[in-house]
């Protein structure tokens, strides 16, 4: 187990996370790219590790001593996971490469079954393109349409007309917890209760949200919840998705293959149970048991502290910006209203140019449209730069921040 | 401060072809057009230009994205306008050159302007964006892209 405190112990915790220890152009390395993946503590990756040079072995087959012990690790990481985000049932969790395949497992495979001509898929302008171009795909197929939820200039889902945009068409709900491209929090529990209204199933991309706060789904009363594992300190090509029993059982299959079957003839074949039946192959066991390790983790911190942390480097980073002036921050302004991100421009520096001169100073940003390409057209821009925080990230973290980006506008001069 | 491979990327060549780019606007009597982006980083550059003969009469562009592939492609239009086709092929290459880290071809004079952006070749993950205004060019030329056919 981590030894760390329930109060972020910055130097502690820091010290856990090989990758955070290193130089950058000689310079010691800030990392705040966090919003497209976290590093990963010492101690998943020591998990990680001992899967491989003492357990590995395939999973639900193999009646032999390694084998018999991958397959409890795999399912205990499952358990831990379902548990994690409030799942009744381990048997709702799905692992999936990440959020992108939960997703197109349930555009595929629900969608198909379930959505025909006229019907509606509610998305919002917020989205990431993988929570937009697996519904397109699916309603190219199947005659569905796509109707978007807007937002304000502050990057807020506009919910006034909302029950206008839910029609008895209305199939299906896709929305993200948390924004990527701004860091918008989503009032997902109030857009689920309105959908319920007229009979819609709701989908939430989890993505940005599992990694920062407690996630419950039976909280948010939704009915499918999609994460990835890589960008909550565990390794990438993990996730999940989590579905209500009842749906998963009544969805087919999204993908065909060994572990998937209960028998297979030469004309037809019979599904195993879920949650397998989704699982076709040989499934990232180690991906899923390092998983189970980084929300130990993650439990072990504490989300409370984590959260607080956030937010108080948050509040610290948008008042150092201000002061810094010259610096246009996108997003909500109030900041029970945004986790951890900040997608800014400054002046006639590109984003691009932004971040070369902050990488030649040791710190990673990312610059671009954020694979959100109907938020840089809501602001008519074609990128931002985008600094992410996570438990790991420090006041100095900011300053050095901060510090770069004072260079930005000694090269580029005053916006 | 700010370190000297930084000011050599961000030399005020470059940022005053960036602020105001010689050519751009679309030239209504082209020959040919040409659109290259790099869908990475959303950099775009369209290229029109009319020719006489194999001669470019005239070159313009209108584009999006960083500073250094807007000034690259400010300058790549002022560079080829007048010359041959097969003039503006060989300095295509040996600006390509010059972004490999040539140093033969950083100390040629031929490259005028563009050879501010030598700087250019010590940030590998920019290169890319220098050399979009050769793609455009190389394109709407018609001899084919030197980069892989997504564009990059």
């Amino acid at each position: 187990m981590p030894a760390t405190s329930s109060r972020l112990d910055q130097t502690a915790l820091r010290a856990q996370f090989p990758t955070l220890a290193q130089e950058v152009g000689g310079y010691p390395l800030v990392y705040l790219d966090n919003a497209a993946t976290s590093q990963k503590p010492r101690y998943v990756l020591d998990v990680l590790a001992a899967y491989y040079e003492h357990d590995n072995a395939n999973v639900h087959r193999g009646i032999h001593e390694l084998s018999r012990r991958a397959t409890v690790a795999f399912e205990d990481a499952r358990a831990k996971l379902a548990n994690f985000i409030g799942a009744a049932d381990s048997a709702e969790l799905v692992w999936t490469r990440g959020t992108t395949e939960a997703i197109n497992l349930v555009a595929r495979s629900w969608g198909q079954d379930n959505l025909g001509e006229g019907d509606e898929i509610l998305l919002s302008s917020l989205e990431h393109h993988s929570n937009i171009v697996p519904w397109q795909l699916v309603a190219s197929r199947t005659g569905a349409r796509l109707r978007y939820i807007e937002m304000d200039e502050q990057g807020r889902l506009i919910l006034d007309d909302l029950s206008e945009l839910l029609t008895e068409r209305t199939r299906m709900v896709a929305i993200s917890h948390i924004s990527n491209a701004l860091g918008t929090v989503n009032p997902v529990r109030e857009i689920v209760e309105q959908a319920k209204k007229v009979g819609a199933l709701v989908l939430v991309d989890g993505a940005q949200a599992v990694p920062h706060r407690r996630v419950d789904v039976q909280e948010l009363g939704c009915d499918f919840y999609a994460f990835s594992g890589h960008k909550m300190c565990g390794p990438t090509g993990s996730g999940a998705l989590w579905a209500r029993r009842s749906l998963l059982e009544s969805m087919p299959p999204y993908q065909g293959g060994g572990e998937m079957i209960r028998n297979v003839g030469r004309e037809e074949s019979t599904w195993a149970e879920i949650p397998h039946k989704f699982e076709a192959g040989t499934p990232n066991i180690a991906g899923a048991i390092a998983l189970g390790a980084a929300a130990d983790f993650l439990d072990e911190v504490g989300f409370d502290a984590i959260a607080e942390h956030e937010r108080e480097l948050l509040g610290y980073a948008l008042e150092r910006l201000d002061d810094l002036g010259g610096v246009r921050v996108y997003g909500p302004t109030d900041l029970n209203e945004r986790s951890g991100v900040i997608s800014f421009t400054m002046g006639d520096a590109h984003p691009h140019d932004i971040s070369t001169i902050l990488d030649s100073k040791g710190i990673a940003i990312r610059a671009g449209h954020h694979c959100a390409q109907l938020v840089m057209q809501h602001f008519d821009i074609s990128a931002t730069a985008r600094a992410s925080f996570y438990l790991y990230n420090s006041r100095d973290d900011v300053d050095r921040l901060v510090e770069g980006l004072a260079s930005v506008k000694e090269i580029f001069g005053p916006a | 401060m700010t370190d000297a491979p930084l000011i050599s990327l961000y030399q005020e060549l470059i940022l005053e072809h960036y602020r105001n780019p010689r050519n751009k606007g679309e030239l209504a009597e082209h020959t040919a057009e040409a659109h290259v982006a790099n869908p990475i980083c959303g950099d775009q550059v369209t290229v029109w230009i009319r020719l006489d003969g194999d001669r470019i009469e005239e070159i313009t562009f209108d584009g999006d994205g960083c500073a250094i592939s807007q000034a690259s492609v400010s300058m790549m239009t002022v560079l080829v306008k007048g010359r041959d086709r097969s003039e503006a092929i060989g300095l295509a290459d040996l600006f390509t050159d010059m972004m490999h880290g040539s140093e033969e071809a950083s100390s040629d004079r031929s490259l005028g302007d563009l050879r501010a952006l030598q700087g250019v070749s010590k940030f590998p993950v920019r290169i890319r964006c220098a050399l979009l205004a050769f793609d455009a060019l190389r394109d709407v030329l018609g001899s084919g892209l030197e980069a892989d056919p997504t564009g990059g």
